[in-house]
């Protein structure tokens, strides 16, 4: 040991394969590399988000931004992986969830007389857009939501990852989130959509492009000292599942790299990534 | 790391469940031996004549420590209310000066966190405001992060806090992923559970699904109208065995499935059901005949009962008897994952098997063993089935080692 205090956890460890990523500017993955490896410059655009075409007709035309988004991201990221999509067991993270369906329904219950429409209600679900990937996938691997504000995005992926090295088996994570309407926006902003995924594999799989080590730690981490690039100064506040960009802009650099997260009540997680 | 395939074994150090039943786990079990419903009339404000609920009572005088009074809503008051109860906190303050407050995660299930708080925030604006009042919190009371963040700064934890919402199985899923924080050597405890709390969106939300039943609801029964939505705040502290010798009571398995079928209604053949059962009883290395109950999902509503009879009866035939506790105590909602894992564990304390309240007889169509009269007798190990909306299924095996 390295002189780590005492209470430090040892690392959780994963492989990371393939990549989805939905943002302004940011038009999937494989399209993206270069503007978050800094060759290239980022253009911000409001991104195109597709109809989930794994979802049948009714219910394409009917899915929502945030369902869309999320569905988005994950189909890019087991695309070509050889892994097939009702296999993955899986881990969506969101700090809103379909905000703009429970705003609907606060809407609905503060007009005298209004009624709640059904759909709606089974759609402001948090786990709503997971459970239309297993409609979409036909699966039925277990899956779970989480909803952790400002870190759902570390905290969501500290969970996948402890689901990989707990039970040995790949874990599909998405995180992502969408602008809220009035008046709720104002309490929440989220200026634009954004939506990661990544398949994250067991140590040492095949197909693997980095090692992922994470910990958790009771502190804050030290404030970075480089200068953070233009996409993260603008999108990181702009959306929490942006708070993502540190780990997809070391991942396209191809360069280990180690980061940290603070996060809420004074706390941290520890990164340490290496290319495979 | 090497990967076992059989679930760690672990142990429930701690436990506690605050629902219509009662305040605490004697409470509780008092109310199951003495077949004594904690469903009332719901109240005229909620709009829905006819309908019974399953509320807290004195909720609103619970108070939170001052220096966390942001997080003051109905719901964290429940998940304080529930930390008092059972002596709770005290075990956990005792685990955190033994093993460190870093090492002690925080996993929790709702599906509502402190939505009222918005409805009421909703309710507040004068005619023509569209902004909320500057005093409404919404990272401290609506954010569903509020619950953990709440009960981790309440217990003085320093290890990873997270809130999950799978619908229903909310509570039940925090064992599951207690159990992996464990598994990793991430955490040397775990406070699991869930709490969700009464209010206008799930009442009016069930009801536009044509899922409330008219007076209390009456699981299993041939002619069941549905729901009773309740609330409930459970929590148990979760410990690797070989850390906490002597303690009696067990998560033995934990599985869980995907329906992949409907966002609100269940497979018709509960595959889904049945799938997550069997993830439970491999995890435990058990076959079905070493179940003593089947604590049901059993929301009282014609879809779900009929599906999870299917399941069940596909899994243990009539030879394993298997009952709803909902009549008791509500639909819970988030929180019934958690608050049945407290009733399992306290029907194996017991020796009892609950028989469903309110229903003189069984679906007759129904092949699973549905019990309606408490029976007496030994109960080593319980599963606990959990159903929610987006097909997410969940199943626990509580017992003894």
């Amino acid at each position: 040991m390295s002189g780590a205090p005492e209470t430090a956890p040892p690392p959780v460890r994963c492989g990371i394969g393939g990549i989805g990523l939905l943002g302004p500017g940011l038009a999937g993955w494989a399209a993206s590399e270069a503007v978050l490896a800094g060759m290239a410059p980022w253009q911000e655009a409001a991104p195109a988000v597709p109809p989930p075409a794994m979802l049948a007709p009714a219910e394409r035309r009917r899915a929502s931004l945030v369902v869309r988004l999320a569905l988005a991201a994950a189909g890019e990221a087991v695309a070509g992986s050889g892994l097939a999509p009702e296999a993955l067991d899986t881990v969506f993270a969101s700090s809103n969830g379909d905000g703009a369906v429970v705003g609907a329904i606060l809407d609905a219950l503060a007009t005298p007389g209004g009624d709640v429409s059904p759909t709606l209600f089974h759609n402001s679900v948090h786990n709503a857009a997971a459970g239309y990937w297993g409609i979409g996938a036909g699966s039925m691997r277990p899956s779970v939501s989480l909803g952790c504000h400002d870190d759902t995005f570390p905290l969501g992926l500290l969970q996948a990852a402890t689901g990989v090295a707990a039970w040995g088996r790949p874990v599909l994570f998405c995180a992502y989130d969408a602008p809220l309407n009035p008046p709720l926006d104002a309490c929440r902003p989220t200026a634009v959509p954004f939506a990661l995924a990544m398949l994250l594999l067991p140590e040492g799989a095949d197909g693997a492009r980095a090692t992922l080590g994470l910990r958790h730690r009771p502190e804050a981490p030290a404030t970075e000292a480089a200068p953070r690039s233009a996409l993260r100064t603008t999108l990181e506040e702009a959306n929490p599942a942006a708070r993502a960009l540190p780990l997809l802009e070391a991942l396209a650099a191809r360069k280990p790299a180690r980061l940290a997260w603070p996060l809420l009540d004074g706390m941290g997680l520890e990164a340490e990534l290496s290319p495979c | 790391m090497t990967i076992h395939p059989s679930f760690p074994p672990l142990v429930l150090s701690a436990l506690t469940a605050v629902s219509a039943m009662g305040a605490g786990l004697a409470a509780t079990r008092a109310a199951l031996e003495e077949r004594r419903s904690g469903l009332a009339p719901s109240l005229p404000a909620d709009d829905l004549p006819g309908t019974w609920t399953g509320r807290v009572a004195g909720l609103e005088a619970v108070r939170l420590p001052a220096a966390l009074e942001r997080f003051a809503c109905r719901n964290n008051r429940l998940a304080e209310l529930a930390l008092q109860c059972d002596g709770f906190a005290e075990v956990v303050l005792a685990a955190r000066e033994r093993l460190g407050a870093a090492r002690i995660g925080v996993v929790l299930g709702t599906s509502t966190a402190g939505i009222a708080e918005t409805e009421a925030a909703y309710r507040r604006r004068g005619p023509g405001e569209v902004a909320l009042p500057a005093d409404f919190d919404f990272a401290g009371t609506h954010d569903l992060f509020s619950l953990a963040r709440y009960v981790r700064a309440r217990l003085g934890l320093r290890g990873p806090a997270m809130t999950l919402s799978t619908a229903c199985t909310s509570g039940a899923r925090s064992f599951l992923e207690g159990a992996a924080l464990l598994r990793t050597g991430q955490c040397d405890a775990v406070v699991v559970g869930g709490v969700d709390t009464v209010c206008r969106m799930t009442l009016q939300g069930f009801n536009a699904l044509a899922l409330l039943a008219q007076g209390p609801t009456r699981p299993c029964a041939a002619d069941r109208g549905g729901i009773s939505i309740g609330e409930a705040g459970s929590f148990a502290l979760l410990q690797r065995a070989e850390e906490a010798p002597g303690a009696p009571l067990r998560l033995l398995g934990a599985g869980a499935s995907s329906d992949g079928h409907h966002m609100s209604s269940p497979h018709p053949e509960g595959l889904g059901a049945v799938g997550a059962m069997r993830a439970a009883l491999d995890a435990a290395g058990l076959a079905p005949d070493a179940i003593d109950y089947v604590n049901l999902h059993g929301t009282g509503t014609r879809a779900n009962d009929a599906m999870e009879d299917r399941a069940v009866s596909h899994l243990f035939g009539a030879a394993v008897p298997c009952s709803s506790t909902k009549g008791w105590s509500g639909h819970t909602l988030g929180a019934s994952g958690a608050l049945e894992a407290a009733i399992a564990a306290i029907c194996v304390q017991a020796g009892l098997v609950p028989g469903c309240l309110g229903v003189e007889a069984p679906d007759p169509e129904f092949r699973a063993d549905v019990v309606t009269a408490n029976r007496h007798r030994p109960v080593r190990r319980v599963l606990s089935n959990s159903f929610g909306f987006g097909g997410s299924n969940c199943s626990l095996i509580i017992g003894r080692a």
